[in-house]
């Protein structure tokens, strides 16, 4: 890949898409409430630094800490009709999408780019469980696609997080139909010989649960993610009885056979790198936060002697993972 | 007739004071109602006319729920011979919400697939509603893999509340499996016929019929989620399944139009379940003018026109 080319407005992209944050902000886990100081949690990719709780991270977050120096170019992804169904509940559908692209400044639930993990260039693509639950329509379905025909296009691994509540309801039929539209996408994958690698992280349930996100070479799920078909709540008034401690999580999943691996979020990008340099007969990773690719040979020298320099979006912690 | 829904009331009581006459008439031979007997007929029949003539969304999954609808089972007896059941999914269990197995359709060995629902308390628990597990979706694809090594067409029954939503089911993989049958139809170099011959429920649907044709009665339904399940989420009241069944576009007519469906089968008036032969037969042109559409194409153009299909839908809303 020509990363000279694709340097500068990824650069721009990610410099600019960062949300401010004041630096004095404190947030709460919400599962041992310990107050933890804002950047001392997005260092560690909104894992929780007392009890490993993991938190939701958004698409662009996780892309900029697995990227080489937080870098990646976005995967343009062709644009469904909006509303097809005309769809109205309590609210209309592009009512509800407004409301969705304002809260989390992005256009879908999913958004998918190229670039470089470990010296490793790859196509990824992650689900974003902010917007609308991650839900899955027609956008999401291209999006899936776009990223299997630039990995086929480009003879690169795809790995995919996968966050969502299930499909979108609003696009009806429609939605249902991205399960064999992204299986389609799979397919693509797999007899182009190349690695389909699905991170299942929290929640990761229904239609795309059945589709895409079970289908990969390798399966991996973040701790204590809840993956499942039906939701625990369906399946205790079907059977009328409560279900055991750690049900449908991934560790559980994990011992029944549904998964290959839990990796904690903090470890995922390594991990990454080493299976996915396997299973392209690639020789052995290069260890640690890189810089981006373009600031080896460029202008900024500087930076290319330090490799753990705090480039955008970089957490710049030398230890992580 | 048994079995009225709701809206059908004021059909049940004239049919039923025709009923009514009819039995003192053979108890009295004196009595003369024919002529009275017959204007209630007439009254039905318009009745029912008026009550089919554009049946609501909702009333449509009714019908399409109908206890006396033909099932799987049904269309299997009269449509094939040579019907041989294949059981198990040679892992776990043999799931009786999924039959399937060899037969013949007009003399050709295919191999036939579909979901029972059961017709009585004993064989709907035995069915488990229609609503299939794990080994259910797992033997349809042993089934569908073997069809393909053998090149027998497949033809697919899809009758189906959804995927059994237990603690086995999901212990034992659901997810998993709906996708790998997803995926099997999909990979298959055979013809894939399939007819929604009555819900059509979600990933449990998807799993048998990603085909290369999909025909669905007039009267049934093909959803995301159930009406209900909709309406208690997106209205937070499951009462507002009307509501939501007129939002999720789930009517054959509209499926139609999405190109989901690739043609809808007329039923007769009153729904399939007024006259089972009709229907079955008219399920029986459907899957052999599919299958000959389907004569003659390679396995390479049976594969990339079934992908094309799905990647194309969507491209065109309702308005098209
Ligand atoms: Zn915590």
């Amino acid at each position: 890949m020509n990363w000279i080319t694709n340097y500068v407005r990824p650069r721009i992209n990610s410099i600019f898409s960062r949300r401010e944050v004041p630096e004095n902000l404190w947030s709460k886990c919400d599962e041992c409430g310990t107050m933890l100081f804002h950047r001392e949690l997005s260092n560690n990719l909104n894992v929780c630094t007392s009890c490993g709780h993991h938190m939701a991270i958004t698409p662009r977050d996780r892309f900029r800490a697995l990227f080489d120096g937080g870098l990646f170019s976005e995967v343009s992804v062709p644009e469904p009709l909006a509303d097809p169904l005309q769809f109205r509940d309590q609210k209309k559908y592009p009512d509800r999408m407004k409301a969705a692209q304002k809260q989390t400044g992005e256009k879908e639930a999913m958004l998918v780019a190229s670039g470089e993990i470990g010296r490793t260039p790859i196509v990824a693509a992650a689900q974003d469980f902010s917007f609308m639950g991650g839900s899955m329509g027609m956008y999401v379905g291209n999006a899936i696609i776009a990223a299997a025909e630039e990995a086929v296009k480009l003879k690169l691994p795809l790995i995919l997080f996968s966050a969502a509540g299930g499909a979108r309801m609003q696009e009806g039929i429609l939605s249902l139909m991205q399960m064999p539209r992204t299986t389609v996408a799979v397919q693509m994958l797999k007899e182009a010989g190349l690695p389909y690698i699905v991170v299942l992280t929290h929640p990761t349930t229904g239609g795309v649960t059945a589709s895409y996100a079970m289908l990969g070479d390798v399966q991996i799920a973040e701790p204590n993610a809840l993956i499942c078909f039906a939701g625990p709540r369906v399946i205790e008034q079907t059977i009328r009885e409560k279900l055991p401690e750690g049900f449908q999580r991934a560790e559980y999943l994990l011992d029944h056979g549904m998964l290959d691996r839990v990796t904690p979020r903090t470890q995922m990008r390594e991990e990454l790198i080493t299976i996915t340099r396997m299973l392209m007969g690639l020789t052995p990773a290069i260890k640690g936060d890189l810089p981006a690719p373009g600031e080896l040979s460029g202008d900024t020298a500087d930076e290319a002697q330090t490799p753990t320099s705090d480039a955008p979006g970089n957490s710049g912690d030398a230890s992580r993972g | 007739m048994t079995n009225y829904l709701d809206f059908e009331k004021p059909l049940a009581e004239i049919e039923g004071k025709a009923e009514e006459l009819r039995a003192m008439a053979r108890q009295n031979e004196e009595m003369d109602i024919e002529d009275e007997a017959r204007a209630l007929d007439r009254k039905a029949h318009a009745l029912l006319q008026d009550l089919y003539k554009s049946l609501t969304p909702w009333r449509k999954c009714q019908v399409a729920r109908h206890p006396e609808r033909p099932h799987c089972r049904d269309y299997i007896e009269a449509l094939f011979s040579e019907y041989t059941p294949l059981a198990g999914d040679r892992n776990f269990a043999d799931d009786h919400a999924v039959m399937g197995g060899l037969a013949r359709f007009d003399d050709q060995p295919v191999m036939v697939i579909g979901h029972e629902k059961g017709n009585d308390t004993k064989s709907r628990i035995e069915r488990n509603f229609g609503m299939a597990r794990p080994e259910g979706y797992r033997k349809a694809v042993r089934l569908m893999d073997m069809a393909d090594r053998f090149g027998l067409p497949v033809v697919t029954l899809v009758d189906t509340p959804g995927a059994y939503p237990g603690k086995g089911a999901e212990e034992r993989g659901q997810s998993e499996a709906i996708a790998r049958a997803t995926e099997k139809c999909l990979a298959l170099r055979v013809p894939l016929v399939s007819v929604i011959i009555g819900e059509g429920g979600s990933g449990g649907a998807v799993a048998f019929a990603t085909a290369n044709r999909v025909a669905m009665l007039e009267h049934s339904v093909y959803s995301v989620i159930s009406p209900e399940g909709c309406a208690s989420i997106l209205w937070k009241d499951a009462e507002k399944m009307r509501e939501a069944a007129e939002a999720l576009r789930l009517t054959a007519q509209d499926l139609h139009k999405l190109g989901v469906a690739d043609r809808v089968i007329p039923e007769p008036l009153g729904g399939a379940h007024r006259d089972t032969t009709a229907t079955i037969t008219a399920v029986g042109e459907a899957i052999g003018a599919m299958l000959a559409e389907m004569s003659g194409l390679s396995a390479k153009k049976l594969l990339s026109d079934r992908r094309r299909k799905y990647l194309d839908i969507g491209s065109k809303g309702l308005a098209a």
